[in-house]
């Protein structure tokens, strides 16, 4: 598309609990510069037209997971939105949809990650004193890695949450950001937690009101593929029900190197700090 | 606990067990006269008369042929207990299948926590009531077709 207007049209969802009742829509014009992001039109806006204005954003490249909103109907990064790749000289921004509004652009994510903490995304192991006070790595070769390094770029935007229609209209339904984590940890092959996080996937929060229309997918902006991972753990839950889920003994700690040799030019490093 | 992954792990084996049975059915209403089993079909493997045989669909008149749905064929298998306890089977397995979907489909909705329960008594019942009338229609077409052959 060739972007040669030198304006562009802002139509954003403004809404203040203090002040309003239901969100309403404005309208501004700001100028624009080729490359421009949504996230710096929104920035425009609150320097030329309205201060108030509100959202969350903080890196600017597209890896904190901040600044997810509806933009011109699809949940996206606004920082990893070019204006020119709309193909309109109209960007109408909203807050993420399925969640509960804050102000303005600014969603309610409380509930998604208190759905994420429950399915206990980190990694679960028996030997506790190996794991706080670690005496080297957990053994784990890139074959293994590959099952799960996918689902380890969920940077927690919620754009998925944003686009899931099951998401939408059941509430006990977990969502594909925190069943894709899930699926990461319980893919991890130095974690040893699918029998506690069992406990929860096993109902209704668990993957199974998902029927796979993949939009979650869809509109991730790291390319990770949620309702992939949730067809997966499906897979695994029915084996584990049918007693031919493989239980894994989590990875053991690497040992250590009995053969190298140090070459001389490598510094000793330096001591610890803490 | 268990409920969502056990009602999920029955619906597969059913769309298993469904793709299974359907596949005889294929193979015994649409495909005699591409591949003959004299289990599938017995009447029409008896009738064919054992000098002409091979012999395609084609070069055979109407009058002699006994297709899959005639009465000596639906009789032939109406007896044997196999085909009994698979129409039960299929019966069963269409039924959970079915049914569950539906509450699937139903559970979108977002209906609240007793209307879900009530719901899901409802689909409960209405399957056990459908199995229970449709097993009975099958063995009472095994004692027609017994019946009839004495």
């Amino acid at each position: 598309m060739s972007t040669k207007f030198e304006n562009i049209s802002y139509r954003i969802r403004r809404f203040d609990p203090e002040r309003d009742t239901a969100p309403h829509w404005e309208e501004y014009r700001v100028p624009y510069t080729p490359g421009m992001t949504v996230l710096e039109g929104l920035w425009k806006v609150k320097e030329l037209h309205s201060p108030t204005l509100a959202w969350r954003s903080s890196c600017r490249m597209g890896v904190c997971g901040s600044c997810g909103m509806l933009i011109n109907g699809k949940p996206r990064l606004a920082c990893n939105t070019q204006i020119a790749e709309l193909s309109s000289d109209t960007v109408v921004v909203a807050p993420l949809p399925n969640f509960d509004i804050v102000r303005d652009l600014v969603p309610e994510l409380a509930p998604m990650f208190a759905s994420h903490q429950a399915l206990m995304p980190y990694v679960i192991r028996e030997d506790v004193e190996e794991r706080e006070h670690p005496t080297n790595e957990f053994f784990q070769s890139a074959h293994e890695l590959e099952h799960y390094l996918q689902f380890t770029y969920c940077i927690k935007c919620g754009c998925c949450m944003a686009a899931c229609p099951t998401f939408a209209t059941d509430a006990l339904y977990s969502g594909p950001m925190p069943l894709g984590q899930a699926h990461r940890y319980n893919s991890d092959t130095r974690d040893g937690g699918f029998a506690a996080r069992k406990q929860m996937l096993v109902g209704e929060p668990g993957p199974w009101r998902c029927h796979y229309a993949g939009e979650c997918s869809r509109v991730c902006p790291k390319g990770v593929d949620p309702a992939k991972a949730i067809q997966l753990m499906k897979r695994e839950l029915v084996f584990d029900y049918l007693g031919l889920h493989k239980t894994k003994c989590p990875a053991n700690v690497a040992g250590k190197p009995t053969d190298g040799k140090r070459r001389d030019n490598i510094p000793e490093a330096p001591p610890h700090t803490v | 606990m268990m409920r969502d992954q056990k009602l999920w792990a029955w619906h597969l084996i059913a769309g298993a067990v469904i793709l299974v049975l359907l596949g005889v059915h294929m193979l015994t209403m649409h495909m005699e006269g591409v591949i003959r089993i004299q289990s599938l079909n017995p009447a029409s493997v008896e009738h064919v008369d054992k000098d002409r045989v091979p012999q395609t669909r084609d070069q055979k008149s109407d009058e002699e042929d006994i297709h899959p749905i005639d009465w000596a064929n639906v009789r032939a298998r109406g007896v044997r207990t196999l085909y009994m306890a698979s129409y039960i089977f299929l019966l069963g397995a269409a039924l959970f299948h079915g049914l569950y979907g539906l509450r699937n489909i139903l559970f979108e909705l977002n209906p609240a926590v007793w209307l879900r329960k009530t719901l899901s008594a409802l689909l409960l019942l209405l399957g056990l009531g459908l199995f229970v009338y449709g097993a009975w229609a099958a063995v009472m077409a095994r004692a027609i077709a017994r019946a009839w052959k004495a």
